[in-house]
């Protein structure tokens, strides 16, 4: 008898379908033949006006990466011949075979395993695992015998790790009984429910079912986290599509692809704040010797329509990343309708609906409102303020994330009048001395910051570019109330999934109903198996900062553990501040340590210029199990703001 | 012990020399208890030049080095700031003066900061010029030419090094300056010549140009030696492109000072043979340096010198052919001429010394940056020396272009930002060398010689998350091998 580790053993699998029927693995991985340009995502609007018979013209189009006219050509027929039995049966007993990839006691070996059981399913037709000796699998066996149709077979009392596959597998389909059929990578459970299935024409639909799949995957959603995915997959050789569709903002503000972080977060935010540095750059300037006389002034337009630029230049190059992959782009706005089938509308209203045996939900967040009296009509949020096309004036920033500090940051770096409100705690989640520094910073530097208090009313005084707003503002802690005027009210109190208006509930797809975040298994999958989920969307996972891993980490230690923890920190004058006469004991910079793990370092916090670039290598190193003694060893680059690091603790 | 207590001799450790290496020293011990003295005295340079406690780095080294290099940076700020809405007339013109007088202002009131830190810790300081009398007394002579003898159980030598005049070339000690006199100018150099291939060379070319002077580098043979030689002339390429002329292949011959003042430089241009002459107003000799022993009389004592070099030998101990003499610093033969490095060995020897430790320094993977415009900062071997090492095939090699942010609105050219890590092939693929080319350089390659010191393979640094959006995500993002022949542009996040 035949054995293999599981890896070889689907490969081997595969090749026998592959050789049953050739034309069709190659059918499926186009993506190096040269591709037309994606064709306009008008070609399946089911709404469209025309002639009679372009609906089956259209179909004839479609998936539209079709290889070759030839092949096109064979795509309806090729796996319902298959069903008909027309081309080659499989004995019941040919089987996959399997063998223990090593030491499974471990959760990474079990994680694998479980890895490579999807990778079976996701590859086989029709998968069943089975029992030699099991009379209702030998009858599921034949039952698909009969039908004419391959099928995968491993038998589990045939291989040594039978019993945690079966284990593996009621994790996965909730069932613990042999056999356990999955078509087209839908689990229709054991003998009984195949039959049921096979009666009431379920199965042959399953079976015949793939073909009608327009896409291996579809994505929804064009951020950094779908179209990554995007083009990972597209790569692997896989027809993939994404739907990108922003939802204008209550003020109107929309953007190309790339989602948050290239057209309203990382990417505007650093370039206005590089805006904020060059107007402290200017000033240093002057006492480097650089000479000139006149006030500068900011200009807003002239840098919002530079930012803008770069953006645009972004998203076009994201269009084109895409096509040169042969992803499909559709901006159009994605809903499920039913199970595999995902209905998406464009700006015009037209729909279309499309089909993909897999799907990747990464439709990220949005700012969140207050909920109060005019807090839509009148607030932006960050989703308006990196394209406004006129200068905020005198803004009150609501909020006390990163997003409300860093915007409230620049603009005061521009020389605005600059007021944070806020609930309660500065930056929530982030080391809290680090976080009131940050304030403290920031309030040296013209922020005001009017501390529990939150907004309960807009008012418009004044139309206009900027107009003029009241804000009456409560006190969380007694009965007190305050009223202010500002050109600008900029909200940044958070952010909400959007999950709740894209047809989840239609497939199954369990939320959390009070955040909106979806819950993974650590492979990234929803309750709905074939439906996957990924950046900010997810539950309990950070929004991707590395820092917010580890203050995470850190709180739950303060919370659970002892005090385990020593910490060394230092405060320090960047170089290039002492010439310029800036602030010294300003800048900060501390290290915790795991006593209890040899001073493993397992906390850098840094505040200062370059901090970014300061803490990656730090983030590397921490990764390969820094501790005080290896840093205390490490020589620092003179002079340099990193090496407070090495040289002060 | 014996002998502090009977008090036989005047200090339990002296240390001559107040740089760096010999204040961590004297710090350290006088930290663990010790009675210390520092000597101190800085020779004036040919043109007259001297400075105050703190040695190289604070005084001619990377302090006034970085604070020029800070104003060049910030010259092309200027130019940057009206892509983003600053509205500054250009172009902006530059003080040297005004400059100079500024980083001046900051380096003496970090001399004064050393003086007073050694009174703190209660470190008897001379400003004496030293040399041995035996191998426990040292003579110190006094500005006004006043003796002293001082004793001492323990003698640390950490007088460092002078930039080497190259006194074969007619008129090149009389006319020319040095890294010694060019950040202590109360004028500007002018069109300045800066002769070497060295990153001291480099770096005050670069400086000079970015703050508007017409910089000239003259280049015998390669830029850079010793470091990533791909680099070196990416480095080169950069600045060529921002301004900065370079001679390669030449060497000069003589400088004469023409009736109006100016100074012309002959050369010989090694490849063809012929001769050239250019003028300047200041030529700036960075060819190298040479240790400060030769006024030590270390032959009473019987400390061994490199004949070659007349540097120190030292063992890993840091101790020298006499047992209870120590050199640390750029005085040393085989050791990195760099501050931090001194610092470390310093402090260790002194834990060695009198604090029980029985640690060692550790020369290997030590991180440094060149602050030319675009910084390079590297870590661990260059990919010349890991090939020598490990041979091709067992080298993998990763590297990326990439454009800063900051860049693209400002319309600034990136064709230089480039970063690159050499690891072993074999898997998990232990790093080797990592090299970058961008700003900030120095606060990039910082974590990253941490990780190297921890034994970092590039599949963890792959597994580490990116903080974007920055220029050192582009190396926890580095995908694309040399040996693959794709193309190492980054596009898109």
């Amino acid at each position: 008898m035949r054995r293999a580790v599981l890896g070889v053993g689907r490969a081997a699998a595969w090749r026998i379908r592959a050789g049953a029927e050739s034309g069709q693995q190659r059918q499926r991985s186009p993506p190096l033949s040269p591709v037309p340009a994606p064709p306009p995502p008008a070609f399946r609007f089911v709404s469209r006006p025309g002639p009679a018979g372009s609906e089956s013209e259209t179909v004839e189009q479609s998936p539209p990466q079709s290889p070759g006219p030839g092949k096109a050509g064979d795509a309806p027929n090729r796996r319902s011949g298959h069903v008909r039995g027309a081309r080659v049966l499989s004995p019941p007993g040919r089987r996959a075979h399997l063998s223990s990839p090593g030491p499974s006691s471990s959760s990474e070996a079990r994680e694998e395993l479980r890895r490579r059981l999807r990778e079976l399913i996701e590859r086989s037709r029709v998968m069943i695992f089975s029992k030699s000796y099991c009379p209702h699998s030998t009858r599921v066996k034949e039952l698909f015998s009969s039908l004419g149709v391959e099928c995968n077979v491993l038998e589990l009392d045939q291989v040594d790790d039978g019993a945690k596959i079966q284990e593996v597998l009621s994790e996965i389909t909730n069932q613990k009984t042999v056999p356990n059929v999955f078509v087209n990578k839908v689990h229709v459970g054991g003998c009984d429910q195949t039959f049921q299935a096979y009666q009431s024409g379920l199965l042959q639909k399953l079976l015949e079912e793939e073909s009608a799949y327009d896409y291996d995957l579809i994505i929804v959603g064009g951020g950094s986290g779908g179209l990554s995915c995007a083009k990972e997959a597209a790569i692997l050789g896989k027809k993939v599509m994404v739907l990108d569709f922003v939802v204008p903002s209550p003020q109107g503000t929309s953007w190309g692809l790339g989602g948050t972080c290239v057209n309203v977060g990382c990417i505007p935010k650093k370039l206005m704040h590089q805006a904020a540095l060059l107007g402290q750059a200017l000033c240093d300037s002057r006492k480097f010797g650089w000479e000139y006389d006149q006030q500068v002034k900011h200009n807003w337009e002239t840098m919002t329509k530079a930012i803008q630029n770069h953006i645009s230049s972004l998203n076009w190059g994201y269009r084109l990343s895409l096509r040169e992959k042969a992803v499909a782009y559709v901006n159009s706005y994605g809903e499920f309708v039913e199970h595999h089938k995902i209905k998406a509308t464009n700006k015009k209203g037209q729909e279309t609906y499309y089909t993909a045996a897999q799907f990747v939900i990464a439709t990220g967040e949005r700012p969140r409102y207050l909920g109060i009296q005019g807090d839509k009509e009148y607030c932006i949020t960050s989703d308006d303020l990196f394209s406004l096309p006129y200068c905020p004036g005198k803004t009150l920033v609501v909020g006390a994330s990163y997003v409300a500090l860093e915007c409230a940051g620049f603009l005061a770096g521009f020389g605005l009048d600059v007021t944070v409100m806020v609930r309660s705690i500065l930056l929530r989640g982030f080391d809290q001395e680090m976080a009131e520094k940050v304030g403290s910073y920031m309030e040296q530097h013209g922020v005001k910051f009017l501390r529990k208090f939150i907004p309960v009313m807009i008012q418009q005084l004044e139309k206009g570019s900027p107009g003029k707003l009241k804000v009456l503002a409560k006190s969380t802690e007694g009965t007190e109330t305050i009223e202010g005027v500002y050109n600008t009210v900029l909200l940044a109190i958070g952010r909400d999934s959007c999950t709740r208006k894209i047809g989840l509930e239609k497939i199954g797809v369990k939320i959390n109903e009070k955040s909106g975040k979806i819950p993974v298994n650590d492979v990234e999958q929803t309750s709905v198996p074939y439906v996957y989920a990924v950046g900010d969307i997810l539950e309990g996972r950070p929004e991707l900062t590395p820092v917010a891993i580890q203050s995470g980490k850190l709180l739950a230690r303060r919370l659970f553990g002892a005090s385990l923890e020593k910490i060394y920190h230092t405060l320090f004058w960047p170089l290039e501040w002492t010439v310029a006469g800036r602030e010294n004991n300003t800048c900060y910079a501390k290290i915790i340590c795991n006593k209890l793990d040899h001073d493993r370092v397992i906390g850098f916090h840094i505040l200062g210029p370059n901090a970014g670039e300061v803490t990656q290598g730090f983030a590397a190193a921490m990764k390969c199990g820094l501790t005080k003694q290896l840093l205390d060893d490490t020589i620092g680059i003179h002079p340099t703001c990193g090496e407070v690091g090495n040289r002060r603790f | 012990l014996e002998d502090h207590l009977t008090g036989q001799r005047d200090y339990d450790l002296l240390v001559i020399g107040g740089g760096s290496g010999g204040l961590a020293c004297a710090k350290e011990a006088a930290q663990l208890g010790r009675k210390v003295a520092v000597v101190d005295y800085v020779e004036p340079s040919p043109r007259g030049t001297r400075w105050g406690l703190g040695g190289t780095c604070v005084n001619v080294g990377c302090i006034p080095k970085k604070l020029m290099h800070q104003a060049a940076l910030l010259g092309g700020l200027i130019r940057d700031a009206p892509h983003y809405g600053w509205e500054v007339a250009q172009p902006v013109p530059h003080d040297w003066r005004k400059m100079a007088e500024a980083v001046q202002n900051h380096v003496k009131s970090l001399n004064w900061g050393h003086r007073v830190q050694l009174q703190d810790r209660k470190v008897k300081y001379f400003n004496i010029k030293a040399s041995f009398v035996d191998e426990h007394t040292v003579c110190g002579v006094a500005k006004g030419g006043k003796e002293i003898l001082l004793s001492a159980d323990h003698i640390i030598i950490a007088t460092g090094g002078r930039p080497r005049y190259p006194t074969h070339i007619e008129g090149a000690l009389e006319y020319g300056i040095t890294s010694d006199d060019i950040f202590w100018l109360k004028e500007s150099p002018g069109k300045t010549l800066v002769v070497g291939a060295s990153y001291v060379a480099l770096e005050c070319a670069g400086f000079l140009t970015g703050i508007g002077l017409d910089a000239t580098v003259m280049i015998r043979s390669i830029p850079l030696r010793g470091f990533d030689q791909q680099m070196s002339s990416m480095v080169i390429e950069h600045m060529a492109s921002h301004g900065t002329q370079f001679l390669r292949g030449c060497a000069p011959s003589r400088v004469r000072r023409l009736p109006d003042g100016h100074l012309q430089v002959t050369w010989e241009d090694r490849t063809t043979g012929k001769e050239d002459t250019g003028t300047f107003d200041t030529v700036l000799w960075a060819i190298g340096r040479v240790p400060d022993t030769r006024s030590l009389n270390l032959e009473k004592a019987g400390v061994d010198t490199s004949p070659d070099t007349q540097k120190i030998l030292v063992d890993s101990r840091e101790g020298t052919s006499v047992p209870h003499i120590y050199a640390i610093g750029d005085v040393v033969e085989g050791r990195p001429e760099l501050t931090p490095t001194a610092i470390m060995a310093g402090r260790l020897l002194v834990q060695r010394l009198f604090g029980g430790s029985s640690d060692l320094m550790d020369y290997d993977n030590v991180p440094t940056t060149v602050f030319t415009p675009l910084e390079y900062g590297c870590v661990g071997l260059s990919e010349e020396e890991a090939v020598a090492r490990h041979g091709q095939e067992h080298v993998e090699v990763y590297h990326a272009h990439y454009k800063p942010l900051e860049f693209t609105v400002a319309g600034r050219d990136a064709s230089q930002c480039y970063v690159k890590m050499v690891c072993l092939r074999e898997p998990p693929q232990l790093v080797l060398g990592l090299h970058f080319l961008g700003p900030n350089a120095g606060e990039v390659t910082q974590g990253f010689a941490l990780g190297i010191k921890c034994g970092a393979s590039y599949a963890q640094v792959m597994r580490t998350v990116g903080i974007h959006p920055t220029c050192s995500e582009e190396v926890v993002k580095l995908r694309i091998s040399k040996r693959s022949g794709l193309d190492p542009t980054v596009t898109g996040c």
